[in-house]
């Protein structure tokens, strides 16, 4: 039986902590009595036999759907969207989830006499995908019977003979869709959840649109009245998501599948990294020292490489499928059945140590923009209620950030960083002044839909992100980060966590109360 | 009197050359240039007169010299000894105060007829450097008869002398010269190509004094102008460079992707745009900045060499495949696109309306001669933009 999340109340006899710090981790000592660690749950247990939880799930759906098979039928067009590689973190070891439900789903089409089958990767703004990232997500049976035919494709959010509108919410919001899923009998979406901010409405209507609906729900407005991004009922940009998506389902039949994962991030060998500190048995000592000693001989790239080669051992815990809203409803219990902590109130400062990996840097740089989005974005926001930190207070963040880009991957956030940011880091200012620039830039485009790269507009979604935390906090400190970096962005440069506490009690006044979430694993915290 | 002055030494010249290796502004203290005691310069003829320099400013061809690292170039166009100094703010026999506008033209030299190129107001391209009644010496501060502004007194020929404003206070007085260089580069009459848009896009590389004077004479005297964009290295000149007219203000290695994201185009796949700006001012004058300016211009567009340059390797593909016009840009004259008015009249226009005494940011006795070139070598580093020598409370020396 996994142990539940825990909350540990530093004192004196408390060893230090492991903290993530981009592509290696540190050891840190935090301050006794008025500290406390948040430690995710223990992985669940995975599905005895995920193949026949699939079919189960296929055949006897939530809501008001149909099993598929009786959706399906000669002659009718067929496609099947998945979540693209920003998904899971870090890549999961095969066969991927996509790759079994894919596997069923086309069986069954099979079996039906359904011959117009599509695959699209539904990237929405992100990058497209390689084929060997491909491959792994769908597994060499699925890849090599559609890639080579043309029926392996991958959204392009900027093609105007390739989207289509279908109409305006209630709200006013466009709903410009990808042209082939419009035109579909029947829309299935794979989608792997690891996060509760994931799967539900936003699924299709960030994967499958188009700049032009995406802007709806992707904007300073709705991400600062969204608490949290990890509770779509007290989220606008979900809000939003929900409406166009709803929208969509009345022009287009549409099933959906989630599959859930346990936190279950690191293979055996790296099995410390989940484990609580005083747990730690010879043999997580010995991992320990020995990494971080091999770490340090490394230079970055060769520190990337080998952290991006990690395939997690995550494992489904759940599968359901059919009506969306029905279907996210289940996942979301299985989710927070894995992932939520309690923790009672609030602190003055929270600690975040930034791992190698977020949703937009799969085997790419984790940039300073990336950094920003994943602490304030993506961690500060895994809460449900309110933050783990007190209006007003401190978030440390613990990451190299380096002032480093991938050119390929990230062209337009070079730009952003360089002349964006030496200009205004206000949210608001940046999406009235640069937004629509950076958006229909041509040559971001070009790369977008031709190359590896971001949507041009990417990068200010990634500090509309951080907008709520921006906005409700009283200041960021990076500890060991790049000072040129972290003061671009508008955070203050700390060589210590122990330096970086002293700068926060400027801020929130002497012997401040501390959080450190201990992330990943991932889990999201209930602060009563 | 009290002078600095540069000796012909070889050895000297060499040991200037290495220390400046190690530390930029360090061949002051061990180069050519010595304080000496000498007599004031006698007047070389009619229309001379002697004046006593108030401020003089230290220029990024003084520093060149002081750390042996000018160009071979010049070595027929200067007389040694030389007393270093042409940015000069002085006060004649009378009590005036004079800038000195340090050209040595046919005029000056006692030349008659004067060559074509004078004769139409060209000093700059004078024929008779080397002849006339002066030694050798393309400027007052490089010609050993003259004397220079490093001095207590030097020589200048009426046709050298710009009276100063009441209103202009000395320390504006002493940029009206670099000023001149700036606006005439920023005059500089380039070829439009058809495609040229009507508000065009221009950048200045460099934002030290003459970089940042640049920007301000393209704000002040090219109206028509668009975007600017500046290349600025340290935060004081980022600041400035905003506050005289920049509109975007990016550090050297940001330079390709600011004017790719003006002008719209593309990034090609070796760091090359498809498009650029078709007016670019180089006020450094390295290879490294030479290379950036013809990365960035436009085809069909304007690269005019502003700051002075040594000896450089180049890739000019790019001048030959996008028929680029590269122009130097040398001293001052009259100027065609500001209706004949002269460079200096339109620098003393800018220093007093835009206040350019802000640019000086500090001032030596002779004596701290080391000390004064080593702060205007690291100028940027330091935080200051121009450095000068002040000789006000100095006696008048007796002739």
């Amino acid at each position: 039986m996994p142990r539940p999340g825990f909350v540990l109340e530093v004192d004196r006899s408390t060893p230090p902590v492991l903290m993530w710090h981009g592509e290696g981790y540190r050891l840190e000592r935090l301050p006794a009595q008025r500290s406390r660690v948040v430690y995710a749950p223990e992985p669940m247990a995975p599905l005895a036999d995920p193949d026949a939880a699939v079919q189960r799930a296929l055949l006897s759906p939530l809501g008001d759907s149909s099993p598929l098979p009786d959706l399906l039928f000669p002659g009718m067009r067929l496609t099947i969207a998945f979540d693209d590689l920003s998904l899971p973190l870090p890549p999961m070891r095969r066969p991927d989830n996509r790759q079994r439900v894919i596997e069923a789903v086309l069986e069954m089409a099979a079996a039906a006499g359904v011959d117009d089958v599509v695959l699209i990767a539904a990237l929405g703004l992100h990058r497209r995908m390689t084929d060997a990232e491909l491959r792994h997500a769908l597994g060499d049976r699925v890849f090599d019977a559609f890639a080579p035919n043309g029926c392996l494709l991958q959204h392009d959010a900027e093609d105007p003979e390739g989207l289509v509108e279908i109409g305006r919410t209630d709200h006013g919001e466009d709903v410009e869709v990808n042209r082939r899923v419009a035109e579909s009998d029947l829309l299935v979406y794979v989608n792997i959840n690891l996060v509760t901010m994931d799967g539900g409405h936003k699924s299709t209507s960030t994967g499958l649109m188009s700049y032009k609906s995406v802007r709806h729900h992707h904007n300073v407005r709705t991400l600062q009245h969204s608490r949290s991004l990890m509770d779509h009922t007290r989220s606008e940009l979900h809000s939003s998501a929900w409406r166009i998506g709803r929208l969509l389902n009345q022009h287009v039949k549409v099933f959906q599948i989630e599959t859930t994962l346990n936190n279950d991030a690191f293979p055996s060998n790296m099995a410390f990294l989940q484990k609580r500190e005083w747990e730690w048995g010879v043999r997580d000592r010995a991992a320990y020292l020995a990494s971080s000693q091999a770490l340090s001989l490394l230079g970055p790239s060769a520190r990337r490489n080998l952290f991006h080669s990690i395939k997690a051992p995550h494992q489904m815990t759940s599968v359901q499928a059919g009506e969306v809203e029905a279907v996210h409803a289940a996942t979301l219990a299985t989710l927070h059945r894995q992932q939520v902590v309690d923790v009672e109130g609030q602190s003055d400062v929270v600690i975040f140590g930034l791992p190698h990996v977020g949703p937009y840097n799969v085997n790419s740089i984790m940039n300073p923009l990336l950094v920003m989005c994943m602490g304030l974005g993506y961690w500060f926001n895994m809460y449900i209620g309110k933050p783990l930190v007190r209006p007003g207070g401190v978030v440390i963040l613990s990451h190299p950030t380096p002032w480093a880009f991938h050119p390929v991957h990230h062209p337009s956030y070079i730009d952003f960083f360089e002349e964006v940011l030496a200009t205004t880091t206000d949210p608001a200012e940046i999406e009235k002044t640069y937004e629509e620039r950076f958006a229909t830039d041509e040559w971001y485009r070009h790369l977008y839909r031709t190359s590896y790269a971001y949507h041009g507009v990417h990068p200010l979604y990634m500090w509309y992100w951080g907008a709520h935390a921006l906005e409700y906090t009283g200041g960021t400190i990076v500890v060991g980060g790049d000072r040129r970096a972290v003061r671009r962005m508008g955070f203050k440069p700390a060589s210590t966590l122990a330096d970086a506490l002293e700068m926060a009690e400027d801020q929130v006044g002497r012997d401040p109360s501390v959080t450190y979430f201990h992330c990943p694993p991932v889990m999201l915290a209930n602060v009563h | 009197m009290k002078a600095l002055q540069v000796q012909r030494s070889l050895a000297r010249f060499a040991a200037a050359r290495l220390a400046s290796g190690a530390r930029a502004g360090a061949g002051a203290r061990y180069g050519p240039l010595t304080m000496a005691d000498i007599e004031p310069p006698s007047l070389p003829g009619p229309g001379w007169q002697r004046i006593y320099p108030r401020l003089s400013g230290i220029c990024g061809s003084d520093l060149a010299t002081v750390d042996g690292r000018s160009s071979r170039w010049f070595e027929p166009i200067v007389s040694f000894p030389f007393v270093p100094g042409h940015e000069i703010v002085a006060s004649t026999e009378d009590g005036h105060r004079v800038v000195v506008e340090p050209v040595l033209g046919c005029e000056a030299r006692g030349i008659s007829p004067m060559c074509p190129a004078c004769a139409q107001g060209r000093r700059r391209h004078c024929l008779n450097l080397t002849a006339g009644h002066l030694s050798p010496g393309l400027q007052t501060g490089f010609c050993e008869t003259t004397g220079g502004g490093w001095s207590l007194a030097l020589v200048a020929h009426s046709s050298q002398l710009h009276t100063v404003p009441d209103a202009l206070a000395d320390e504006a007085a002493v940029l009206v010269e670099p000023a001149a260089c700036a606006v005439h580069a920023a005059l500089t009459p380039v070829p439009s190509a058809p495609s040229d848009p009507a508000s065009p896009l221009a950048v200045v590389i460099g934002a030290g004094a003459l970089g940042l004077l640049t920007i301000a004479a393209l704000r002040m005297f090219r109206p028509g102008l668009g975007q600017l964009i500046a290349v600025a290295k340290h935060p004081h000149q980022r600041s400035l460079a905003h506050q005289l007219g920049a509109t975007s203000v990016v550090g050297p290695g940001e330079l390709r992707r600011a004017v790719r994201r003006a002008s719209g185009g593309w990034v090609l796949d070796n760091g090359q745009l498809s498009g650029g700006a078709p007016l670019v001012f180089d006020c450094v004058g390295s290879p490294v900045s030479l290379a950036d300016a013809l990365a960035v211009t436009a085809p069909g567009g304007a690269l005019v060499l502003a700051g002075m340059p040594g000896p450089a390797r180049a890739d000019l593909t790019p001048l030959w495949q996008r028929e680029i016009s590269l122009t130097g840009s040398y001293t001052y004259g009259p100027e065609p696109l500001a209706g004949g008015r002269h460079s200096f009249d339109l620098a003393a226009q800018m220093a007093g309306e835009l206040g350019l005494e802000r640019l000086l940011s500090a001032t030596y006795p002779l004596e701290r001669s080391a000390d004064a070139i080593s702060h205007a070598a690291e100028a940027g580093r330091r935080a200051a933009v121009k450095v000068a020598f002040d000789m006000r409370a100095e006696k008048k020396p007796s002739i």
